[in-house]
């Protein structure tokens, strides 16, 4: 068995609304400090179990553990040990980008010299600087997202949850993206992204596939190329996907 | 265009509603045409209420006139008038009113019925010499506004509308906009507590409506004069208290609905519920028992009502008891059920 820490378990999780089914019985374990990916098409249930996992949507059915709390009972212990990026752009436009920082930090408990120290930190990081006046919604997209995924990881949770953080994102600003998630990965932050992007999906240490609702695959990367005979995880997922239709 | 739009509100509802008739049509038929049928006349041209519109001889070609809208209300002096009158019989005159709009009809009928009961008094005295009218003699003296200005009693009614539509309207649109940008689940997500995240909403739209009811009293003062007969002081913690409420709502409305539509309508069903049953138009006080019995959960009729008495009757706390307990206890149930209903989980 595997020794490592594990910071998420899930078993058997059921979410229904009404007749549907969104996730039906997953179960999965992440450990601390991966880049765990979850791929699938859209609407294959993805977003629906990182809200749960994040206390915005409770369960049906299952046992479900977060950084060591139950997501039933204690989504707000749950909330102080993760970040969490949507694919609905989620800062304040009307806000610029300095206060923004400040209003995430503020909300999460950091002291005022910490945010400043921060900020500056990571403006510096993010080159940055000179925008730090600017409001988001003068602000190209590409940057928008590596300022949410930064202030998502601003105040050092235990998890991160990325939900289609690149969606319509150029390649090149991807890039910078995944370089950003592996420098926190680093930090001992575990990432939790979802993406429908396969190339993406090279990047993480392990995947877990989606198809309709259920957990097709779960393994890292090389062995489901190996388990699948596919160059590469495009491939896998086209198998897969063919499988499901016969 | 938070300030001014509410501004321009204060200036033309309250001229634009106004109740007091100023010049009544009066189409009048003398078929008298005596000395009293003109003095009569007379009595009518010279009140502030009235002008008068023509004259004519026949009923039909008066009524043609009300028909056309040219003509409010018809005066007729039927004829042998002054002869009646002279001779000690009855004499009568018959009054016609456009009746389209009852309040306005009987403000007429009230107006011309004082004109000629005056007159009749007149007569009296100056026909039947050594008669001292030692009857019933009636002074009306009008507290709180002496010159039953409609203003005086619009203004403050401006204001708690005022005041009203920012704090529920503007907090209500507030949340929802941030559901539709999808900013709520950022915040949802985050440890932010409920009440926290509801404080933090309330208080820039306090602040922004407690300077609205500054400048409108300020505007008020300068433009209308209104009295202020009771303290500010008072008056400014009971709109406090009263904010909260308004406020509250706004939150509550904000819990039902999704998108802005649906605030909108949801908003203006409250609104429009309240204002017209708070007495800010039509008196409560003449409206039906369920109605009164509705309007204790109406919090823009306790809190008119409280404005009023504290402008013009300067009333002070211990008259005002019963409105600011009214007000805190709904505060605290509003707020306590918005809260309750703001879900950070969905189901």
């Amino acid at each position: 068995m595997d020794q490592r820490e594990k910071i998420i378990s899930v078993k058997n999780l059921v979410k229904k609304f009404g007749d549907f089914e969104a996730n039906k019985n997953l179960s999965f374990d992440v450990f601390k400090g991966e880049i765990f990916g979850f791929l699938g098409a859209n609407g294959a249930g993805k977003t629906t179990a990182i809200k749960i996992l994040c206390g915005l949507s409770s369960p049906t059915s299952g046992e479900i553990s977060v950084a060591g709390f139950d997501a039933y009972h204690e989504t707000e212990k749950i909330k102080k040990n993760i970040g969490y990026m949507s694919q609905k752009f989620s800062l304040y436009s009307d806000l610029t980008v300095k206060e923004n920082i400040r209003f995430y930090g503020g909300i999460y408990g950091l002291s005022r010299d910490t945010i400043k120290r921060k900020t500056k930190d990571l403006l510096e990081k993010l080159n940055f600087s000179e925008h730090a006046g600017s409001l988001i919604s003068s602000i190209p997209l590409g940057w928008k997202q590596k300022l949410a995924f930064s202030i998502a990881v601003f105040h050092e949770p235990k998890i991160v949850f990325l939900d289609e953080p690149t969606g319509g994102v150029d390649p090149i600003t991807r890039r910078q993206f995944w370089d950003l998630i592996y420098e926190t990965a680093h930090t001992g932050i575990t990432v939790f992204v979802t993406t429908h992007y396969m190339d993406e999906a090279e990047y993480c240490n392990r995947v877990c596939i989606m198809v309709d609702g259920r957990i097709d695959a779960l393994d890292t990367p090389e062995n489901l190329k190996k388990q699948f005979g596919a160059d590469n995880m495009d491939e896998v997922f086209v198998r897969l996907a063919r499988a499901e239709k016969k | 265009m938070m300030f001014v739009l509410p501004i321009v509100m204060l200036i033309v509802l309250v001229n634009a509603a106004t109740q007091e008739m100023k010049s009544i049509s009066l189409f009048v038929v003398d078929n008298d045409l005596s000395e009293t049928s003109r003095e009569l006349t007379g009595k009518f041209s010279g009140s502030p209420f009235f002008k008068i519109s023509g004259n004519s001889f026949s009923v039909k070609k008066a009524e043609s006139e009300i028909l056309k809208d040219n003509a409010d209300m018809i005066l007729v002096i039927p004829h042998g008038f002054e002869r009646n009158l002279v001779t000690g019989q009855n004499a009568a005159v018959q009054i016609q009113i456009n009746a389209i709009n009852g309040m306005v009809a009987g403000l007429i009928n009230a107006y011309s019925s004082q004109i000629i009961s005056g007159y009749n008094q007149n007569i009296i005295r100056n026909q039947v010499p050594g008669f001292k009218a030692r009857g019933i003699n009636i002074t009306n003296s009008f507290w709180y506004n002496p010159g039953l200005n409609y203003k005086i009693y619009m203004v403050p009614g401006i204001l708690v509308l005022l005041v009203t539509i920012v704090g529920m309207f503007l907090t209500a649109i507030n949340i929802v906009r941030e559901k539709e940008m999808g900013t709520i689940e950022q915040i949802n997500v985050t440890p932010i507590q409920k009440y926290q995240f509801i404080i933090g909403k309330m208080i820039p739209f306090w602040v922004v409506a407690m300077i609205e009811l500054s400048v409108g009293l300020t505007i008020g003062k300068i433009f209308y004069q209104i009295p202020i007969e009771g303290n500010l002081l008072i008056l400014f913690s009971i709109a406090a208290i009263y904010l909260f409420v308004a406020l509250g709502f706004g939150l509550f409305i904000s819990t039902m609905a999704n998108t802005q539509q649906q605030t909108m309508f949801l908003s203006f069903f409250f609104l429009v519920l309240f204002i017209l049953m708070s007495g800010l138009f039509t008196p409560t006080e003449s409206m039906p028992y369920w109605a009164q019995i509705v309007n204790y959960i109406n919090p823009v009729a306790v809190f008119l009502k409280a404005i009023r008495m504290i402008l013009l009757k300067g009333s002070g706390y211990a008259d005002l008891i019963p409105q600011i307990v009214h007000l805190s206890i709904y505060a605290v149930a509003i707020i306590s059920l918005a809260i309750f209903r703001y879900r950070k989980t969905a189901a």
